[in-house]
């Protein structure tokens, strides 16, 4: 099964540090898997954990949380949030029958983009031994345990 | 479309795919990418699809500000380069063409995909999920107005070398006030230090001490030595700086620094902060004859009175009573609109190699205490003696790249050691006679007159032998080795070990970043490399400024540079500064948070997130406000507000939600067969 399967990936990343890290990637030529699609956000403390959910449900096998190291944030402190908001999303998740192993919270500052570019290829491997996680396709039964819960309300 | 909200104006995009020469197109087919954007992305909107050569050059953008016009585009997405290079020259583009620049979005096919891709194939599939992404993000753009922050006129610079000395000429002499902090009693830095500069062999005093004191005397330049940075608040334009005036004992406006409480002073110390170690102090010293301001500090570690309560001498003889014991500390609050560091560098500590036996054999010297030595303000007025102080060395070895180029300790080549062993090579040979051995691992003398400089030492005969030294002992194997220091080394040229026995050892060691350069990076919100050094904005085009606005970087603090690249990159910091103070307003980013009042339940629970206090709770109305002054954008209330109440332009809810959508669209990833 996993010979095949290529999974998709998607990256939230911090306009200052992450995203820079992505770009000095590029600019040094550092390859990793096409899996990942990474998007830009000014913080890691705007990730809105429905986003991740989002990109679960709409096909997404893992998700990269990325921003900058503890006490290096470009706003102070929010990616002290970021932190709070991915463990508790992971446990979320875990609670609904999805392995919390695929949300990954790496912290990566602009300079390291060798370092980026080796945890993507790291994470892509990860969910690679995993397998699918075919959110829209599969019946959960996670969500029809709500769905029940909303018929007897 | 998931989504429930309705983009404001029907979409009628164009999408500019970029062959950025073959750095895009020779991976990704960029023509597959823009034919299927045309085909596939209709209905989001898209009405025509275009490749290009180079989408940034002045044909690219003429392109884009005639299709606006004749089709009627009301959004642009430009597949290229990463946004922080190139958003600026698009939105320009839309702008020129009567567009709000902010209807336009970037995909980053370069840094993101043809740079680190290897599957051709694979890459003009990201490419084109990239694009859609971006379509389909641009859909919930809205137009925007960039934020304007006023420029306060007064700049701070933190550091007293070359650079900041440098930089706060160039910036007072246009009439603006400066404030330059340094650390230490006096300003002038390393090059004060030194006796003559390479490959020039000018007198670096003399060349010094004149920009010195223009500094000490510019009515625009507030000089506050023996002072440190504690707080910065605030951002570009308006930083709250708050400075701790270190207490000197010294009455700075009564002292006229005629230097009698320095003669008078009964109490000799080594001095190991300026002197290196070599040469004396007394306990209230300036750190040089030449020291701006000229006004002395008091040692209160090593003073009598403080350690026995007697003594007062300096204070018995001073003519202005200038001498005060009680002086405390003073806080001083300076409000500034730009911030130049330049911290400069530390150097390596030779301890760290123990195999070179400094600190065990008193004849081996670093190369400051040997800038000390051959000064000829220094403690033995220039002569070249051994550490007995009466000696003169009849060998000499002179060790290069002693920390630096070694994975060991730091892997970087400090650029100046090269210079400046050649130039301790010709002042050995100009006034001992001595026989000089270099030892080296390669020579590199890239700048102007550098390589004639080193034709010049090679032609006065000094020995170079190609190796990294092994050791430095003083354990003798024959009798020509008895009472020597004897380097021991390959000659990777000859393919020999050689064994030289020597009376004077020089360790050329390497430049590294201040040992608090992690906490004043963090103190003003820039970064630093993995090596220590901080980090720019751009290393090659923009190499003085960093990822935080309005504070920008200058000299060694950067990384190892010689005099003339840190006089240039001070005077680049300054010319940035003073642009951004004729401009007297900067544009930002409109990225700022807002509330919908009718939405807001007033549940407080973003009040306490932000960092830089811009939520209040208004309890008449029970809602949350966000000052949209203080807000610096950074998203963190939009993503925790439960209701929703809170919109983040730029980066709303809607735009990121249809980008993630976008890029789901292709994710039919072929079979690879």
């Amino acid at each position: 099964m996993t010979n095949n399967f290529e999974p998709l990936i998607i990256g939230f990343t911090c306009n200052w540090c992450s995203y820079r890290a992505a770009d000095m990637a590029g600019t040094g030529r550092e390859k990793y898997p096409p899996n990942i699609r990474l998007i830009r956000m000014m913080c890691s403390g705007r990730l809105d954990p429905m986003f991740v959910m989002k990109a679960l449900s709409d096909g997404a096998d893992g998700v990269m949380i990325t921003g900058c190291h503890p006490g290096e944030c470009h706003y102070l402190e929010q990616n002290y949030k970021a932190l709070r908001r991915t463990i508790l999303l992971k446990r979320t998740l875990g609670q609904m029958g999805v392995d919390p192993e695929r949300v990954k919270l790496v912290w990566a500052s602009a300079a390291e983009g060798v370092y980026l570019a080796k945890e993507i290829g790291i994470f892509v491997e990860e969910i690679r031994e995993k397998g699918p996680l075919d959110w829209p396709s599969r019946k959960n039964p996670a969500i029809s345990i709500v769905e029940k819960e909303e018929v007897s309300v | 479309m998931a989504n429930s909200k309705t983009p404001s104006g029907k979409p009628r995009i164009g999408v500019y795919v970029c062959h950025c020469g073959t750095n895009i197109a020779g991976v990704v087919d960029v023509e597959d990418v823009a034919n299927w954007s045309a085909e596939e992305l209709k209905d989001i909107g898209v009405v025509l699809s275009r490749d290009n050569k180079f989408m940034c050059s002045s044909q690219g953008q003429e392109l884009i500000e005639s299709d606006i016009k004749e089709f009627g585009l009301n959004r642009v997405v430009v597949a290229a380069c990463s946004p922080h290079l190139h958003e600026k020259t698009f939105r320009g583009a839309c702008e020129r063409a009567g567009m709000n620049p902010f209807f336009c979005e970037m995909a980053s096919i370069r840094e993101q995909v043809s740079w680190v891709t290897k599957d051709k194939k694979k890459a003009t599939e990201k490419s084109k999920s990239m694009v859609a992404g971006a379509v389909n993000r641009v859909v919930y753009h809205e137009a925007l107005e960039p934020i304007k922050v006023p420029i306060n006129p007064t700049t701070l610079i933190v550091g007293g070398g070359i650079a900041g000395i440098q930089a706060a000429l160039e910036i007072a002499n246009t009439g603006h006030e400066v404030y330059l902090v340094e650390r230490e009693p006096s300003i002038g830095g390393h090059m004060a230090q030194f006796d003559k500069t390479f490959p020039t062999l000018d007198c670096s005093a003399c060349i010094l001490t004149p920009r010195m004191s223009e500094v000490g005397m510019h009515p625009n330049i507030n000089l506050l030595t023996w002072s440190e940075v504690e707080n910065v608040d605030g951002f570009v334009g308006n930083f709250d700086v708050t400075i701790r005036k270190k207490s000197r004992c010294v009455i700075e406006e009564d002292c006229t620094g005629c230097g009698i409480c320095v003669q008078k002073c009964p109490i000799t110390v080594i001095d190991d902060e300026f002197g290196v170690g070599i040469g004396t102090r007394k306990a209230i010293y300036t750190p040089f004859d030449q020291a701006i301001p000229n006004y002395p500090v008091l040692d209160k570690e090593n003073c009598t009175y403080f350690i026995k309560g007697t003594c007062r001498a300096c204070e018995k003889f001073c003519a202005t009573n200038a001498i005060d014991f009680e002086q405390q500390d003073e806080i001083i609050n300076v409000t500034v609109g730009n911030i130049i560091l330049a911290t400069g560098y530390d150097l390596f500590d030779a301890r760290k190699m123990p195999n070179y036996g400094y600190g065990r054999y008193p004849n081996v010297f670093t190369s400051m205490e040997f800038e000390r030595l051959c000064n000829a303000a220094g403690p033995t007025n220039g002569e070249i003696v051994l550490r007995d102080g009466v000696t003169a060395p009849k060998s000499v070895a002179i060790v290069h790249c002693v920390g630096s180029r070694d994975k060991n300790h730091n892997n970087y080549c400090s650029a100046i050691c090269c210079m400046q062993s050649l130039k301790f090579a010709h002042i050995v040979y100009e006034r001992t006679g001595a026989e000089i051995h270099n030892f080296y691992i390669d020579i590199r003398t890239t700048a102007k007159n550098y390589d004639e400089f080193y034709q010049r030492v090679l032609d006065e005969g000094t020995l170079f032998v190609r190796g990294k030294v092994a050791e430095i002992t003083d354990v003798p194997q024959n009798e020509a080795e008895e009472g020597k220091l004897i380097v021991q080394a390959e000659d990777t040229l000859a393919g020999l070990q050689r064994r030289i026995p020597v009376d004077m050892v020089i360790l050329s060691v390497g430049l590294e970043p201040k040992g608090d350069s992690d906490e004043v990076a963090h103190q003003f919100g820039i970064s630093c490399s993995s090596n220590g050094w901080f980090t720019e904005k751009h290393p090659k085009l923009d190499p003085v400024s960093t990822m935080t606005e309005g504070i920008f970087i200058a000299g060694c603090a950067t990384g190892p540079k010689d005099i003339p690249a840190s006089v240039s990159q001070g005077s680049a910091a300054a010319a940035r500064v003073i642009s951004y103070i004729e401009m007297g307003e900067l544009e930002l980013e409109p990225v700022r948070a807002s509330v919908i009042e009718e939405i807001c339940s007033g549940c407080k629970i973003c009040n306490d997130l932000c960092p830089y206090n811009a939520i209040i709770f208004i309890e008449d109305k029970q809602v949350t406000e966000i000052n949209e002054a203080l807000c610096q954008g950074c998203g963190t209330c939009v993503a925790a507000c439960p209701a929703g109440a809170i919109v983040g332009t730029g980066f709303s809810n809607e735009q990121i939600l249809a980008q993630i959508e976008g890029l789901m669209m292709d994710f039919s990833v072929p079979e690879v067969v």
